[in-house]
């Protein structure tokens, strides 16, 4: 058992449905969808047309000189962290910079900055690159930055795990602190990838919707359906999101609000298919089980699960089976969510926008809504509720799964105070 | 031609627009670390963006001795001669 608890004392975020984490938490509960067409001068030549821009521009928030030398990934990295850190009334405390941690994740990277920069090395030469480009599009870019605002020296990491990054990044903050490399971890993702080179990557390979991008009259907000029969892929959204992950000795020394205890994690990977889940989703069933394991925790307290669901046909059966798996006859009082149907999938971003929804829905005791789900599939026999819903009172659990391509699978068990 | 002044109001822009320091304080007898506290990244932009607006070539030998505002309009006005 491990000995030290942990808890979450800081939340942030910027997502396609908020700018922070009281709008965002609140269009969440509301069922409102951030999903909408694109303006971008580019998106006329791709097959997809739509997506959940961030609802506030990180240039509305960051200092302009500043964000000009980020990648929009760390742009909202930054806006997160400032967020959680301001939250977490770290800020004069006197925590010491070699006790204070970052785990901060991205799926892909600064695509944007790397892609901007060869379209400047084909049009105008060389020597026109950015000096920059390196350290704006390198994936520990927003590791990095938020290292060096917050004066973070212990460890500075961004483990990437595609689409399950967000959520490995809070695996590892626990490791962190329970090594007693860290007291405090600033712990996230972000993804910034609305470019149409992986959006036609995404589409190409049968991903994404392309639902509502042509003539047939449906609406954009009705695309990410995640468990729904008409599912046909994920809605590609951007935005990031941080968690102050504490001791709880630390914590509670300082007087600390502590919204939550990060009870476990477990991490696994399938070694079935570079971009396929394993259709009976047994590594992430390992995964949901060594978290529990982790966390001492009895399958009959987890209440709530927020789920990866990105609203594609396969990957959504296999969640289910691995709740019943983990869960057995307990699934039945257990509610179920995909705010995926609201924010699109915000790949290495979505496990940390998750986790922040997560950790809330043990504080405020509601699950957020799933949107869309007009005709569940016969084969998902969850409970999975179309506004919100309250959850019990007591010591509950809740999961926040995530999975993602070259197999990976993690889940995070969280704990009411 | 462009006038010093011009040259120096034009720099000042990529100055402010690269590094965030206010244009009135691009000044000739302005250093750029120690004054404008412009870091060595920023000065290889600021040079870049210079070569483009002025229609000049800056060689990386030539950035270390341009240590003032004034050093770098001066060096322009030579290139455009």
């Amino acid at each position: 058992m491990p000995s030290t608890r942990v808890v979450v004392t800081g939340l942030g975020a910027t997502s396609p449905v908020g700018g922070d984490v009281a709008s965002t938490w609140q269009a969440m509960l509301a069922g409102t969808s951030g999903i909408g067409y694109l303006d971008d001068e580019w998106v006329d030549t791709l097959p997809v047309r739509i997506g959940g821009r961030v609802a506030v521009e990180p240039s509305e928030v960051l200092d302009r000189v500043k964000a000009r030398r980020l990648d929009r990934s760390s742009q909202f990295a930054m806006v997160a962290a400032d967020q959680a850190w301001a939250d977490s009334g770290l800020e004069g405390s006197g925590l010491e910079p070699e006790r204070l941690g970052v785990a901060l994740a991205s799926g892909i990277g600064g695509v944007t900055t790397l892609l901007a920069n060869y379209d400047t090395l084909l049009e105008k030469g060389a020597r026109r690159v950015s000096p920059l480009a390196v350290p704006m599009l390198m994936p520990n870019a927003p590791a990095a930055n938020v290292s060096l605002k917050y004066g973070a020296r212990a460890a500075v990491h961004a483990p990437t795990s595609a689409c399950a990054s967000g959520n490995e990044a809070i695996a590892m903050a626990i490791d962190l602190i329970r090594l007693g490399r860290a007291d405090v971890v600033i712990a996230g993702g972000t993804e910034a990838a609305i470019h149409p080179l992986p959006m036609a990557a995404f589409a190409n390979m049968m991903a994404l919707s392309k639902t509502a991008s042509g003539d047939d009259g449906r609406d954009p907000a009705s695309v990410s359906r995640p468990w729904d029969v008409a599912r046909d892929g994920f809605v590609l959204g951007e935005g990031g999101a941080v968690l102050i992950i504490e001791s709880e000795e630390h914590a509670r020394a300082r007087g600390a609000k502590i919204y939550a205890e990060v009870r476990g994690a477990g991490i696994s990977n399938d070694a079935h298919d570079i971009a396929q889940p394993d259709p009976e989703g047994r590594g992430g069933t390992r995964a949901i089980t060594m978290a529990l394991r982790e966390g001492d925790v009895d399958p009959a307290t987890v209440v709530h699960v927020n789920a990866h669901a990105t609203s594609t046909p396969k990957g959504d059966i296999a969640e289910g089976l691995m709740l019943h798996a983990v869960l057995g006859e307990h699934v039945d009082r257990c509610v179920v969510t995909s705010t995926k149907s609201m924010t699109g999938h915000l790949l290495g971003g979505a496990g940390a926008l998750e986790a922040v929804a997560t950790v809330m829905a043990l504080h405020d005791r509601v699950s957020p809504p799933t949107i869309n789900l007009d005709d569940k599939d016969p084969e998902v026999d969850l409970d999975i509720p179309t506004s919100r819903r309250d959850l019990p009172e007591g010591d509950i659990v809740a999961l926040n799964n995530s999975f993602g391509f070259g197999g990976a699978n993690v889940a995070v068990a969280f704990g009411s105070i | 031609m462009a006038t010093t002044e011009e040259i120096r109001a034009d720099l000042a822009d990529i100055v402010n627009e690269v590094a965030g320091v206010d244009a009135d304080d691009v000044q000739l007898d302005k250093s750029f670390v120690d004054d404008l506290d412009v870091d060595s990244l920023s000065m290889v932009e600021v040079v870049v963006a210079a070569e483009e607006k002025f229609g000049v070539t800056i060689p990386d030998d030539e950035v270390k001795n341009l240590k003032t505002v004034g050093d770098a309009v001066a060096f322009i006005e030579r290139s455009q001669g």
